[in-house]
């Protein structure tokens, strides 16, 4: 199958947009779940199928498949966490019982050590696996059981979650998540054991003798370079960094006009290459009231603010940690906002594109 | 044998008709609901098997107490209820 970067899948509060074309070419010419609330969606390209989450508030959440790009959608098995064991007393940092039960799936990727397999991290904080295309789930148990997951805590969301899920080129069975707020784990067997690599992070919200700590770190996004994976890319709630020593240390970046934001995103051969898009502030979360994105092309020594063709007045934009993606080609990056507007680019975002300023608020995007 | 209605807006995401189902309690009436009809489980109760947050069943006319472990009892003609809350937009 292999990638099809012409294609987007666009995941918003009222359905799944299907986005064809690059650039300016770019056009809306398929809709899913029209009325449903959408949060993210997978383009498996080993097998073509396509996965999308939902979330339908009062019913749950809920997993769909489709083998035809879209036409047609099976809905398929939602990961379920084990029975809580009865009398178990675990409360979150405001002292609330912690809920065993899905309540969000928040990422979703291609296991690559085996066909049809995925990982699936999910609110409040569990991750799965899956060997046979979403049909059964099974926790990890190891994550779940580390003595300083129940440290874990929800911010924006009441519960904490996995986000990022990067799986490892050079060894399928090393795969490194996200948490928010919960640090960076890694494991590199496949799930059996799992270590934090947070050397280097730190957060204002936390007293200072606790401001290091890997279960407070607020990772929002990480990425993996593909063309050297031993550099990793974050977005923290309190600042940027980069992993140049394969998650032994994290160096702080200086991004203009701020380094608080969401998402990130690395180019597929040149480790060095990588965008953000910054929102104003922790406490006053837009953009600047004008839309930039924000490109290194030496690493995160410099960067340079993309601006062509993005609204530079009275914008009030946020976008979300999944709502920026770069397809395969290194070319093309695509991202949408909370305000229903979706920009494209084909020149790495030296000139972007609107495809729709109409959408419903934007949960994410990603290049088939 | 109990009767249980389900919520229309539940029908639009899976075929749920009224159903007659034997069951002292509604943990049992529902566990026979979800034998027969499996991925209606999930849209009612959690992973626990509570009542999902903003779900709500009537037994005759009264809402049930037990939203964790469904214990409320049914009685041999009972008419059962599954809602939801209206929210949102």
């Amino acid at each position: 199958m292999g990638a099809d970067t012409d294609t987007l899948l666009v995941s918003t509060r009222k359905g799944l947009f299907t986005v064809t074309g690059r650039g300016a070419g770019a056009r809306i010419t398929g809709a899913s779940f029209v009325g449903d609330n959408v949060t993210l969606a997978l383009a498996d390209r080993r097998d073509g199928a396509w996965y999308a989450a939902l979330d339908h508030g009062h019913f749950g959440t809920k997993l769909h498949r489709s083998d035809d790009r879209g036409a047609t959608w099976t809905e398929i098995a939602t990961p379920a966490y084990p029975p809580r064991p009865e009398g178990l007393d675990e409360k979150d940092m405001w002292g609330r019982q912690i809920p065993w039960s899905t309540k969000l799936v928040w990422a979703l990727e291609p296991a690559l050590d085996a066909d049809g397999a995925l990982w699936c991290g999910t609110l409040p904080g569990g991750l799965f696996r899956s060997d046979d295309r979403g049909g059964s789930w099974a926790i990890v148990d190891s994550l779940w059981h580390h003595p300083l997951r129940p440290k874990w805590s929800g911010g924006g969301a009441d519960q904490p979650g996995i986000h990022s899920i990067c799986v490892d080129p050079r060894d399928p069975r090393t795969v490194v998540v996200g948490v928010s707020t919960g640090g960076v784990w890694r494991t590199r067997d496949a799930g059996a054991t799992w270590t934090a690599h947070c050397e280097g992070m730190t957060n204002t919200y936390s007293p200072p003798e606790q401001a290091g700590n890997p279960e407070y770190q607020d990772v929002h996004r990480i990425v993996q370079a593909p063309g050297r994976p031993e550099v990793f890319w974050v977005q923290h709630h309190c600042g940027a960094y980069r992993s140049g020593d394969d998650l032994a240390s994290w160096q702080p970046l200086t991004i203009a006009p701020s380094s608080f934001g969401f998402c990130v995103a690395v180019h597929p051969t040149d480790a060095d290459q990588a965008w953000f898009v910054p929102a104003q502030s922790d406490q006053k979360r837009t953009a600047h009231g004008r839309v930039v994105v924000a490109r290194t092309r030496d690493g995160g020594q410099t960067f340079t603010q993309l601006t062509a063709g993005l609204p530079q007045e009275h914008a009030y934009d946020l976008v979300y940690r999944h709502a920026f993606d770069l397809a395969a080609d290194g070319d093309q990056l695509a991202f949408g906002s909370t305000t229903g507007n979706l920009w494209v680019t084909d020149d790495q975002g030296d000139r972007w594109h609107t495809v729709s300023q109409t959408l419903p608020p934007i949960y994410a995007v990603r290049y088939v | 044998m109990a009767e249980v209605t389900f919520t229309p807006n539940l029908k639009r995401h899976v075929d749920c008709p009224t159903v007659e189902v034997e069951g002292a309690t509604v943990a049992e009436v529902l566990a026979r609901v979800f034998a027969a009809n499996p991925r209606l489980r999930g849209y009612v109760v959690d992973d626990q098997g509570a009542l999902r947050k903003h779900m709500v069943v009537f037994i005759d006319g009264q809402q049930i107490v037990d939203r964790d472990r469904l214990g409320d009892p049914v009685g041999p003609t009972s008419e059962l209820y599954v809602m939801q809350a209206l929210s949102g937009g």
